[in-house]
C-alpha cells in the first residue's frame, strides 16, 4: 500500500480498518544471496539500495531484537556533512543528499528537517580552523556559512555571550543540516526494502558463522542455519562481539555515550547548536524536548547506560552556554554503545573471509551516515568493489598508514 | 563506578583518566621478525569483551599511580584493582 494524503484521508473515512502491516514476518528461508546481520538503520538501509539500485531480491536481514530497537532508535537525529577531510566529506555530503530524497525515496515520512547546525567559534584559532573545514566542505559540494558574532547575537539570542572563558564569537553554520525523526527512519527503509521482497527477520539471533576453507557459507542463528552466498555485518556497538564469532579482531572498542531529553517546550531552538569547547550540543525534538547530549564516558561499555560525572559534565556545559535550559526538567535520559575505531572513521570493507563484508566504527557518528552507509554497502555486497565515496573505509589504513582522523587524537577511541 | 585503589582505598573514577585494554602492558619485541605485523595489533587490534575486561586507569586526580582495574562491560562491576606496576613485573617487565 502506497502512503499518500489521500490514502489517510480514506482511511480515515473508512474508520482505519484497511491499513496493513507495513512489513512481514516471515520464515527464514534456507538460503539467500546476501545475508545482512542487523536491522538497524545501516543494515536496513542496506537491504533497502540492495533491492532498489543495486536489484537484488534475494536478501535477508537478520536482527537479534526488533528492528530499530538499537542505536537508531537511541542517538540524538542529527544530520550533516561538516567534514575536514578527503576520505569523509564526500561521504557524508553523499549522505546528506540522500536524506534530501529519502522520504519520496522510501515513500514514508519520516520527518527530515533541514533546520540547519551551528558550531560556536569562541577564539581566532578556532575560527580559521572552522573557515578550513567550511572551504572543505563547499569544495566538496556542501553548504557552510560563517557567522560573525552579530549574526549569532541575532539567531541565537538566549546563548550566553558574556561567558569570560568562552566567549562566543561567531559560528559556522550548514543550513541544510538539521534533524531526521530517527525510528522512521528504520521503519521506512524497511517497509521499502519489504515491498520488494527483502526477508526481515526479527528476533532472531546470531550465534556463530560456518566458515570453511576460509570462505563464510552462511550464518547459525537461533533459528537455525541459513546459508548465504555474502554476509554483510551491521552491528554498530556489537561489531566487536560479533566478528569474534568469525575469529577476528577489529581496531574497535564499545563505549558508552549519553543522551537527554528535557520536558516538552514551546519552540526555542532555531536548529542544531553545538558548543564543542564546552562538550555539549543541543537541538529541540518536534515533540518540544530539548535533546542534548556531550561526551563519551570514556570507558569500554556494552552496557548501555552511563555514569554520573558525565551527567553532571553535559549539564555544566549545557548551562554554560545556554543558561535558560536550567529552567527545563530533565525527561529522560540513556546511553547508547558506540563501536569507537582507533582512528575516529568508520569501515565498510571486506574480510579476509571470502564472503564476509563488515560494516562498522561508526563512532558517534552513524545516525547522520546511515542512507550512504547503506548506499555504500550495498554497493560493496553487489559489486564487491567500494563505493566511490567510500574508498577509504578501509579495513588495512592502520596498516598502511592512511587514518582518517579528523580530531588527530591517535589511536584513542575514547578521545575521537 | 568507585573504584577501590590499592593504596588509597576506594576513590569515584572521576579522579581517573582511562587508558584502555591492559594488553597494552605486553609491548611487543622490538627486534622481532614479525614486528611490524605485532605492533599493528598491539596499536589497533583490540579483543573488546562483552564481560570482563582488564583495562588501564590512571589516577591522575590523585597519586598518578597506574592501575589494572577488572571490570565488567555489562554491568560496571569492578571485581578487581592492582597497581599496574605489579602487574607489569608479574609478566617480567623491569618497571
Amino acid at each position: 500500500m502506497r502512503y499518500s494524503g489521500f490514502n489517510v484521508i480514506k482511511q480515515a473515512l473508512t474508520g482505519h480498518k484497511g491499513w496493513t502491516p507495513a512489513w512481514r514476518d516471515p520464515e527464514p528461508k534456507r538460503h539467500y544471496d546476501i545475508v545482512i546481520i542487523g536491522g538497524g538503520g545501516h543494515g536496513l538501509a542496506t537491504a533497502h539500495y540492495l533491492s532498489k539500485v543495486y536489484g537484488q531480491a534475494n536478501v535477508a536481514v537478520i536482527e537479534k531484537g526488533w528492528i530499530g530497537g538499537g542505536n537508531v532508535g537511541r542517538n540524538t537525529t542529527i544530520i550533516r556533512s561538516n567534514y575536514l577531510l578527503d576520505g569523509n566529506e564526500p561521504f557524508y555530503e553523499f549522505s546528506l543528499k540522500l536524506w534530501e530524497g529519502l522520504e519520496q525515496d522510501v515513500n514514508y515520512n519520516a520527518m527530515v528537517s533541514q533546520r540547519g547546525i551551528m558550531n560556536l567559534i569562541h577564539s581566532d584559532a578556532q575560527r580559521d580552523a572552522f573557515i578550513r573545514r567550511g572551504n572543505a566542505m563547499i569544495l566538496n559540494g556542501a553548504d557552510a556559512e560563517l557567522l560573525s558574532e552579530q549574526q549569532i547575537r541575532e539567531e541565537y539570542p538566549f546563548l550566553n555571550f558574556n561567558d569570560a572563558r568562552f566567549p562566543i564569537k561567531g559560528g559556522l553554520a550548514q543550513r541544510r543540516g538539521g534533524t531526521v525523526r530517527h525510528d522512521a527512519v528504520a521503519w521506512g527503509y524497511a517497509r521499502a526494502a519489504d515491498s520488494r521482497g527483502v526477508d526481515i527477520i526479527q528476533n532472531c539471533e546470531v550465534t556463530g558463522f560456518r566458515i570453511e576453507n576460509g570462505r563464510c557459507l552462511g550464518i547459525e542463528t537461533s533459528k537455525g542455519f541459513i546459508g548465504a552466498g555474502k554476509v554483510g555485518c551491521a552491528v554498530a556497538g556489537n561489531s566487536g562481539r560479533l566478528m569474534a564469532k568469525a575469529g577476528m579482531r577489529l581496531p574497535i572498542e564499545s563505549h558508552v555515550l549519553q543522551a537527554f531529553v528535557s520536558e516538552g517546550l514551546k519552540p526555542v531552538l532555531p536548529g542544531v547548536i553545538t558548543f564543542g569547547a564546552g562538550h555539549f550540543y543541543v537541538s529541540q525534538s518536534d515533540k518540544g524536548g530539548l535533546v542534548f547530549g556531550g561526551d563519551l564516558d570514556g570507558y569500554n561499555s556494552y552496557a548501555q547506560r552511563g555514569n554520573l560525572p558525565v551527567v553532571e559534565d553535559v549539564c555544566e556545559g549545557g548551562m554554560a552556554i545556554m543558561p535558560m535550559i536550567g529552567r527545563a526538567r530533565l525527561l529522560r535520559m540513556w546511553g547508547g554503545i558506540m563501536d569507537m575505531s582507533m582512528d575516529g572513521s568508520p569501515i565498510i570493507d571486506r574480510t579476509h573471509i571470502d564472503g564476509l563484508y563488515f560494516n562498522g566504527g561508526w563512532c558517534y557518528g552513524g545516525f547522520k551516515a546511515t542512507p550512504a552507509s547503506g548506499y555504500a554497502f550495498a554497493h560493496l555486497l553487489a559489486n564487491d568493489e567500494p563505493h566511490e565515496t567510500a574508498t577509504a573505509y578501509r579495513f588495512d589504513r592502520f596498516r598502511t598508514g592512511h587514518m582518517i582522523d579528523e580530531k588527530g587524537m591517535g589511536n584513542q577511541p575514547n578521545l575521537h | 563506578m568507585i573504584i577501590n585503589h590499592p593504596l588509597l582505598g576506594p576513590r569515584d573514577s572521576a579522579e581517573f583518566v582511562y587508558l584502555g585494554d591492559a594488553s597494552l602492558i605486553d609491548r611487543p619485541d622490538p627486534n622481532a621478525e614479525d614486528r611490524d605485523v605485532a605492533f599493528h595489533d598491539y596499536a589497533y587490534l583490540r579483543d573488546n569483551p562483552a564481560g570482563e575486561h582488564r583495562e588501564l586507569w590512571f589516577h591522575e586526580g590523585g597519586d598518578r599511580s597506574w592501575l589494572v582495574v577488572t571490570r565488567n562491560t555489562v554491568t560496571h562491576e569492578i571485581s578487581n584493582v592492582a597497581l599496574a606496576r605489579d602487574v607489569a613485573r608479574a609478566r617480567g617487565r623491569s618497571k
